[in-house]
């Protein structure tokens, strides 16, 4: 049911000119790229002037915070909306997906965190759950807990019993349930909606090393954050949003984690901030210094983009 | 067709010592019937000693003929119900199956198997309403159904007083095709001394056919994902509005069905008959472990909530107590069940 990664591409989408795009690497048409995209809800501009890619074996992380456009930015990629501006390009070749089930048969899969499984059912039905194994009308069962037991397996869970209710998994698990069941199914693709959102720090490890081993196995990742500790040290490139905009996209030998940590705490607006509490005087100014300080140390007061 | 490639990052896996095995009768707590066999097992045995003639074989199948007729409804209003809906127009939709077979097929003095047809294709339109309403407007399938479920009560009540000038439907046994109707929808066979009728056998066929859907099959899988996640079912690609209209659908038929056989089995339908008859099979379902919410449930368990409603419903009479306690019961055995199930789950999902 699943393809090799490393498959040659499907000859439909062949580029015009004749030679087919090259999926693998340096060199060939990133998988998934966003040209200067944008998204309005009639008069409310979600999202605008969007550039960024992600190419096999590479994570992109795309940082706001609550508000920023990161889930209308998903909602794009995954298929749910096209964008009202720009160009969606998958190997190379625009698209207009009507639906999430077209980007997914694309390779392009997405783990929401709270959409991810179904809490009542057991996890091997959760893990087939719209793409059973089928032996004539029924369901190869034997079979499929087996391949959920080794699926799991062979990204570090050994689960007990894959009879078990997932709800009843930690919520790093049930992540790596819905993220290993992407991988199984053959995704190129794979968009993660702050898939370490809900979880403490040991959890959000474990789901950080799964990101590293689909990195590994030659996907492209694209994972959803708000925290630029979980972001930096699995990231090839960032994107930063704020309120819809970008406010910067680099690669990682670009950036370094205290810069990405400051862009991420709005250092124009700490700044900001700084002087209006100097200004008050008393306590208040001396908090309003002490965060100057720490904004001209993370050098982030106007950072530009390449 | 796994991905046998090897990860390279594969740490060795770590059996978790905190989790212990699960006993065996940990694991048959944990099904959802689990409670109803329980409480089966309590009232057949309470009414084998206060009720002598309980304990006859064929008061027995009596007993079984009363719960196949509530079964044969209950076992797809659980699958409804483990789907995430509800159908309140289920015990309406019944009489109404039959007083359209009956009226067609008397009115235009058809052979009977025609009215057979067209009650089955009323049945069906009538789950495919319901379903589609609820599908497209996302209306709550509790106020959606309880529409439905006045309206037939209207036109069972209005349609059979304007064609007939009565208030039941006229005796269709003169008409051709109805001796082998009833053959196949309502007689009844003898084993071994004691009366069995063949709806207590299809019965039991449809609810192994259900539980077989529910637990082999990829659709059963999809059942239980509407209900318990429709957002996460979508997510991965199930067709959640067509599951739900199906559901409503294999209502529609099972209300056919039982229809048929309450119309072969008298010849003459009451138009105001099957009121309150929902309940009975929603009670059924939740007895037999079906999660409210949906999500969680069994066919079995249904059939077993039915028994349990139909040995209390004979069991009464035969203990020769005054029926109107029969509602006291059926009212207190669903407040039990909901109670034992709910706890039987929580330690079920606490001791996995």
């Amino acid at each position: 049911m699943s393809t090799p990664q490393d498959s040659p591409p499907a000859g439909r989408h062949a580029a015009p000119g004749g030679t087919a795009p090259r999926r693998n690497g340096n060199g060939g048409p990133p998988l998934v790229r966003l040209v200067n995209a944008g998204k309005r809800y009639g008069a409310v501009i979600a999202l605008h002037d969007i550039t960024m890619e992600v190419s096999a074996g590479e994570v992109t992380c795309v940082l706001g915070d609550n508000g920023a456009g990161k889930s209308t930015l998903i909602k794009i990629i995954a298929g749910l909306h096209q964008p009202s501006s720009g160009t969606y390009e998958v190997d190379g070749t625009p698209v207009a997906f009507a639906s999430p089930r077209e980007a997914l048969e694309r390779g392009i899969a997405t783990v929401y965190q709270d959409l991810a499984v179904v809490p009542l059912m057991p996890v091997w039905r959760n893990f087939f759950l719209g793409n059973e194994v089928r032996r004539g009308p029924r369901m190869d069962i034997p079979a499929m807990k087996k391949m959920c037991k080794d699926e799991m397996l062979a990204m570090g869970i050994d689960l007990r019993d894959v009879d078990q209710p997932i709800g009843t998994l930690s919520g790093g698990e049930r992540q790596c349930v819905a993220i290993s069941r992407a991988v199984h199914f053959g995704a190129k693709v794979l968009i993660l909606d702050e898939p370490t959102a809900a979880l403490g720090v040991k959890q959000s490890g474990v789901v950080l090393k799964y990101i590293i081993q689909a990195r590994e196995r030659g996907l492209g990742v694209i994972f959803i954050t708000h925290n630029p500790h979980h972001a930096y040290p699995v990231g090839d490139r960032f994107l930063l949003l704020n309120r819809g905009a970008s406010i910067g996209y680099f690669e990682k030998s670009q950036v370094t984690r205290d810069e990405l940590t400051g862009l991420m705490a709005g250092g124009a607006e700490l700044e900001q901030l700084s002087h209006e509490l100097e200004g008050a005087g008393g306590a208040a100014a001396a908090i309003g210094h002490e965060l100057s300080e720490d904004v001209e140390e993370l050098g982030i007061a106007h950072q530009s983009t390449e | 067709m796994a991905q046998t490639a090897e990860a390279p990052v594969t740490p060795p896996p770590i059996r978790d010592e905190r989790v212990g095995r699960k006993s065996t009768l940990g694991r048959l707590l944990a099904r959802p019937e689990a409670g109803a066999i329980a409480g089966a097992i309590v009232i057949y045995l309470f009414f084998f000693i206060i009720a002598p003639p309980f304990r006859n074989a064929n008061s027995f199948s009596t007993t079984l003929y009363v719960t196949s007729t509530y079964g044969l409804m209950a076992t797809p209003v659980a699958l409804l119900m483990i789907g995430g809906e509800f159908d309140l127009s289920a015990g309406v939709a019944v009489t109404s199956s039959a007083l359209c077979a009956s009226l067609f097929s008397y009115e235009f003095t058809t052979n009977a198997w025609v009215g057979v047809a067209v009650a089955l294709v009323l049945s069906l339109l009538i789950g495919f309403i319901n379903g589609w309403v609820v599908v497209k407007t996302g209306i709550p399938s509790f106020l959606v159904t309880l529409g439905m479920f006045f309206m037939l009560q209207g036109l069972n009540l209005a349609l059979t007083e304007t064609i007939t000038n009565q208030v039941a439907s006229p005796d269709i046994s003169t008409l051709q095709g109805f001796g082998s109707a009833q053959k196949v929808f309502a007689s009844s066979f003898t084993v071994a001394g004691v009366n069995i009728r063949v709806t207590v056998i299809y019965w039991i066929v449809f609810v192994l056919i259900a539980t077989w859907i529910l637990l082999r099959t990829h659709v059963g899988n999809w059942i239980f994902s509407v209900g318990g996640s429709p957002a996460s079912a979508r997510a991965v690609g199930v067709p959640v509005a067509k599951m739900k209209i199906g559901l409503f659908m294999a209502v529609g038929f099972m209300a056919w069905f039982t229809g048929m056989h309450t119309l072969f089995q008298f010849n003459t339908i009451q138009s105001g008959q099957g009121v309150g008859n929902e309940f009975v099979y929603i009670i059924a379902a939740v007895v037999g472990g079906c999660l409210l919410t949906g999500g969680y449930g069994s066919a079995v368990g249904a059939a077993i909530g039915a028994l349990i409603f139909g040995m209390v419903n004979q069991g009464i009479v035969y203990a020769g107590w005054n029926p109107y306690w029969f509602t006291f019961f059926v009212g207190a055995l669903l407040l039990g069940a909901i109670l034992l199930n709910t706890y039987i789950r929580r330690r079920a999902e606490a001791s996995v």
